[in-house]
C-alpha cells in the first residue's frame, strides 16, 4: 500500500458533489497534501471526508491582510489532507465540521474566540477559550490585537452556561479550577444521583498563556523553546513536531546522528511518562505497593536522561537543524545498559498487576469508551489504541528514523481503563525494543547543521507520535526567519471530551482513576 | 502476596540508599529541624497549577517517590488551602487562573507562606506577561520565596522549601 492511494476516490466523490478543489503546490506542506477549496464547499468537504472514514485532525485560522486563511487537517491510514480556504474578515464565515465531526467541536470554538471566525451552523454558541478576560469582539489571533493587551478585570468564571440537570434526588458536583491533587487546573461539573454520574461537562481553558500569539515574531531557535513548554510532559514531542515543521519549510536536513537520537528522546520521554502514568493509576485504586514501584523506575530513568542529556526532563535537547547536545561513547553504552534491568523489572512486575484481582476489580469495565465514540472523536494514543483506532504514525506514515525501523502498536477493543493501562505496558516494552535498535545502530556524524532561515512566507507542517498520541504543528515564516504563525494540535483536544462521554454511569469516585487512564494536557490544549 | 512481598523485599530502603545524593540528607536534616521548629514539626503544602506547562508538576510529583520521600521530613501535600501552611505556585500566572489563585490564597489561614516555583512563577519564564499571562507569581500574590530552574529538579525544590523556612 503506497501513501495517498486513497486520495483519488475521495477527489472523484467531491467532483460527483460538485466541490471544486484546486490542487495546492503538492510538496508546500509535504508530506501532507493540500487542497484549496471554496469557502460554500467548507462543510460539505468534510461531510463527504467523514463519508469516506477520514478521520479529523484540525482546524487553524490565519489572517492574511484583510482576510482569513482556515486551513483544516484530515487523515486517513497515517496520511495527513490539508483543505485550505479564505474567507474576507469583513464577513468571516464558514460553514462548521462539527455535524460530521464532533472532535471538532472546540478546536472550532478556539478558532472562533481566537479569531473571530464565525462557523455559522455549529451547534454550540458558547465561548471555550475565552473566559471574560478580554472582549467578546476583540481577538487575540487579529493583527490590530496588542500582545500586550491588558486584560479586562479579574472576575470568576461563574456565567458560563452549563448544561442543567432537574429532578428529584440528582445533584452537582462543581470541581476546580483548583484540584486536590498536584494536578493541572480545569473545572468538572458533575451531576450525579446517589454515586452515580449522570453527566460531565468540561470546562478548560485555565491555563491559556497565550502561545500562538507570543508564537509570532520569534526566531526559529525561540520557537523550539516555546513549543518545549506547550506541554512540559511532551517536551521532546513538541519541540521535534515544531523542529520538524521549520525545517521541512526550509527545505533542511537534518543529519541521520540526530535524527536517530531524537527518537532515543522521544522514545524516552514515552516510557518515563507510561511509567509514572501506570503507577498513578494503580494509586488512584489505593495501589500503593505499585506507585512506589513505578515511581522508583521512572526516577530511575530520569537521572539517566540528566547523565547523558543535561536535563531530566530532556527539555530544549532538540533544536532547529538537529540537537543541542551529543552524547558520548560512554553515555551512549550507559543508555543501552539501562534497557535489560528495566525489563527485568517490568517482567517481575508485570504479572503482578495483571494477576491482582482488587486491581482488576477496578480497572476492568470500569469507564468504557467504545469503538464508535473514540472514532467519532478521532482519539488517539493510548485512548484511541484501548478503543480499536489503530493509529500511530510511526508506522503507518513513518517519519526517519522510524521509516528503518519495525514499530508495532497494541490494540485493544474493551475500551476500559484496564486496556488503556495495557496499551502503555506494552508500549514501554515496544519503546525498548526500539532504544535497542536505535543505540546498536547509531549513526556517526554531527548532530547539528546550522540553521537557515527560509523565505518569507514558506510554511511546513510537522507530524510526530507523542506518547499521548499524534502532535501536528504548522508553522509558517514572515519576513527575517521570523515566525508568523505557529499552531501545535495537542492529541488531547480528541481525548478530553472522550472521558466526558466514558465517565457515564461510572461512580463518582471512579472519575479519578477514568481520568488518570485518560490523562489529557491541560497545558498543550488550552494554549 | 507472595510476589509483592517478595519485590518489596528486593526493591528495600531505596530511601537510605543516595549514594549520588549525599548533599539530600543535609538538606532532610535541615528542613526536618526547620519544620520542627516553625510548624509542629509538620509542614502543609497546597501546590497551585496557576498556568505551568506541566512540568513543573512532574518533579514536585517526583519528591514523594522513594528516593525523595519528602515526607519523612514532615512535608506533605494537602488537598485543601484551607488545611496549607504553605503555597507551592508554579507557572506564569495565566490571566484565566488570576482569581482562581487570589481566592485560594485568601482561602490559606494566616500565618502563610508563598514559594513560587520554577522560572515561569519566579519571573515569567518563558512565557512573560501578555494579554493572557500576568507573568511571575509575586505580580498577583505576594511570594515568600522563589525557586529558579525549568523545571526545578525534585533536589532544588526540597532546598528551596527550606530556604523559604530559613528566611521566612
Amino acid at each position: 500500500m503506497s501513501h495517498f492511494d486513497w486520495l483519488s476516490e475521495l477527489l472523484a466523490r467531491y467532483q460527483d458533489e460538485h466541490i471544486l478543489v484546486r490542487r495546492g503546490a503538492a510538496t508546500a506542506l509535504a508530506p501532507a497534501h493540500l487542497l484549496e477549496i471554496d469557502p460554500e464547499d467548507w462543510g460539505r468537504a468534510a461531510q463527504v471526508a467523514a463519508g469516506y472514514a477520514c478521520r479529523w485532525a484540525g482546524v487553524w485560522a490565519e489572517q492574511r491582510d484583510a482576510e482569513l486563511m482556515v486551513t483544516a487537517a484530515l487523515a486517513r491510514d497515517g496520511d495527513h489532507l490539508l483543505l485550505r480556504t479564505q474567507v474576507p474578515l469583513s464577513t468571516p464565515l464558514l460553514p462548521s465540521h462539527t455535524q460530521y465531526y464532533p472532535g471538532a467541536d472546540r478546536m472550532e470554538r478556539h478558532v472562533q474566540n481566537m479569531h473571530g471566525l464565525v462557523f455559522s451552523d455549529h451547534p454550540d454558541p458558547r465561548r471555550w477559550s475565552r473566559h471574560n478576560r478580554w472582549a467578546a469582539d476583540s481577538y487575540p489571533l487579529r493583527k490590530e490585537f496588542a500582545v500586550g493587551s491588558a486584560p479586562l478585570p479579574a472576575a470568576p468564571e461563574q456565567d458560563y452556561p452549563f448544561i442543567q440537570t432537574q429532578g428529584a434526588g440528582a445533584y452537582e458536583i462543581p470541581v476546580g479550577p483548583v484540584h486536590a491533587g498536584i494536578i493541572e487546573p480545569g473545572h468538572f461539573r458533575f451531576q450525579a444521583v446517589g454515586e452515580t454520574v449522570l453527566n460531565l461537562e468540561q470546562r478548560l481553558g485555565y491555563v491559556h498563556k497565550g502561545i500562538e500569539k507570543i508564537a509570532e515574531g520569534r526566531d526559529a531557535q525561540g520557537l523550539a523553546r516555546l513549543a518545549g513548554r506547550v506541554s512540559g510532559d511532551s517536551t521532546v514531542h513538541y519541540a521535534w513536531s515544531a523542529c520538524m515543521a521549520m525545517e521541512r519549510a526550509a527545505h533542511l536536513a537534518v543529519p541521520p546522528r540526530a535524527q536517530a537520537l531524537r527518537a532515543v528522546l522521544a522514545e524516552r520521554e514515552r516510557i518515563h511518562n507510561h511509567l509514572g502514568d501506570i503507577g498513578a493509576i494503580c494509586n488512584d485504586v489505593a495501589f500503593t505497593f505499585a506507585w512506589q514501584q513505578f515511581a522508583r523506575l521512572r526516577e530511575l530513568w530520569l537521572r539517566d536522561n540528566a547523565a547523558c542529556f543535561g536535563h531530566r526532563m530532556l527539555m530544549d535537547c532538540i533544536v532547529p537543524g538537529g540537537l543541542a547536545t551529543d552524547p558520548s561513547a560512554a553515555q551512549i553504552a550507559q543508555l543501552r545498559a539501562a534497557i535489560d534491568p528495566l525489563r527485568r523489572e517490568l517482567a517481575a512486575l508485570y504479572p503482578i498487576l495483571d494477576d491482582h484481582p482488587s486491581l482488576e476489580d477496578r480497572l476492568a469495565t470500569t469507564g468504557v469508551l467504545s469503538a464508535e465514540q473514540a472514532q467519532r472523536l478521532g482519539c488517539l494514543g493510548y485512548v484511541g489504541k484501548a478503543s480499536g483506532q489503530d493509529h500511530d504514525l510511526r508506522r503507518d506514515h513513518p517519519y526517519a528514523p522510524y521509516d528503518r525501523l519495525h514499530v508495532s502498536s497494541p490494540l485493544f477493543t474493551t475500551g476500559d481503563v484496564a486496556a488503556r493501562m495495557q496499551v502503555r505496558m506494552q508500549e514501554i516494552l515496544d519503546s525498548l525494543e526500539l532504544l535497542v535498535v536505535l543505540l546498536d545502530t547509531l549513526p556517526d556524524g554531527a548532530v547539528q547543521v546550522p540553521w537557515q532561515a527560509p523565505a518569507a512566507g514558506s510554511e511546513g507542517i510537522g507530524l510526530v507520535e507523542g506518547w499521548r498520541g499524534e502532535i501536528l504543528s504548522y508553522v509558517r515564516f514572515g519576513s527575517d526567519g521570523r515566525i508568523a504563525r505557529y499552531f501545535p494540535r495537542d492529541p488531547s483536544w480528541f481525548n478530553w471530551p472522550a472521558l466526558e462521554l466514558l465517565i457515564h454511569g461510572n461512580i463518582v469516585p471512579d472519575f479519578p482513576v477514568c481520568n488518570k487512564s485518560v490523562n489529557g494536557s491541560y497545558s498543550g490544549h488550552d494554549l | 502476596m507472595l510476589r509483592i512481598l517478595n519485590k518489596i523485599r528486593q526493591t528495600g530502603l531505596i530511601t537510605e540508599d543516595l549514594p549520588r545524593e549525599p548533599v539530600l540528607e543535609q538538606v532532610g536534616a535541615q528542613l526536618r529541624a526547620g519544620i520542627a521548629r516553625q510548624f509542629q514539626g509538620s509542614l502543609a503544602i497546597r501546590q497551585v497549577d496557576a498556568g505551568s506547562c506541566n512540568a513543573c508538576e512532574l518533579e514536585i510529583h517526583a519528591l514523594n517517590n522513594g528516593y525523595y520521600d519528602i515526607e519523612r521530613f514532615g512535608v506533605h501535600f494537602v488537598a485543601s488551602p484551607r488545611h496549607a501552611d504553605v503555597l507551592l505556585v508554579t507557572g506564569p500566572v495565566s490571566v484565566h487562573m488570576e482569581t482562581a489563585l487570589l481566592r485560594t490564597w485568601e482561602a490559606t489561614p494566616a500565618p502563610k507562606l508563598v514559594i513560587a516555583a520554577g522560572d515561569c512563577a519566579a519571573c515569567g519564564g518563558e512565557f512573560g506577561c501578555s494579554y493572557a499571562s500576568r507573568g511571575a507569581v509575586s505580580n498577583v500574590i505576594p511570594v515568600d520565596a522563589v525557586i529558579p530552574g525549568c523545571p526545578p529538579t525534585p533536589l532544588a525544590l526540597m532546598q528551596g522549601i527550606l530556604q523559604a523556612l530559613q528566611t521566612s
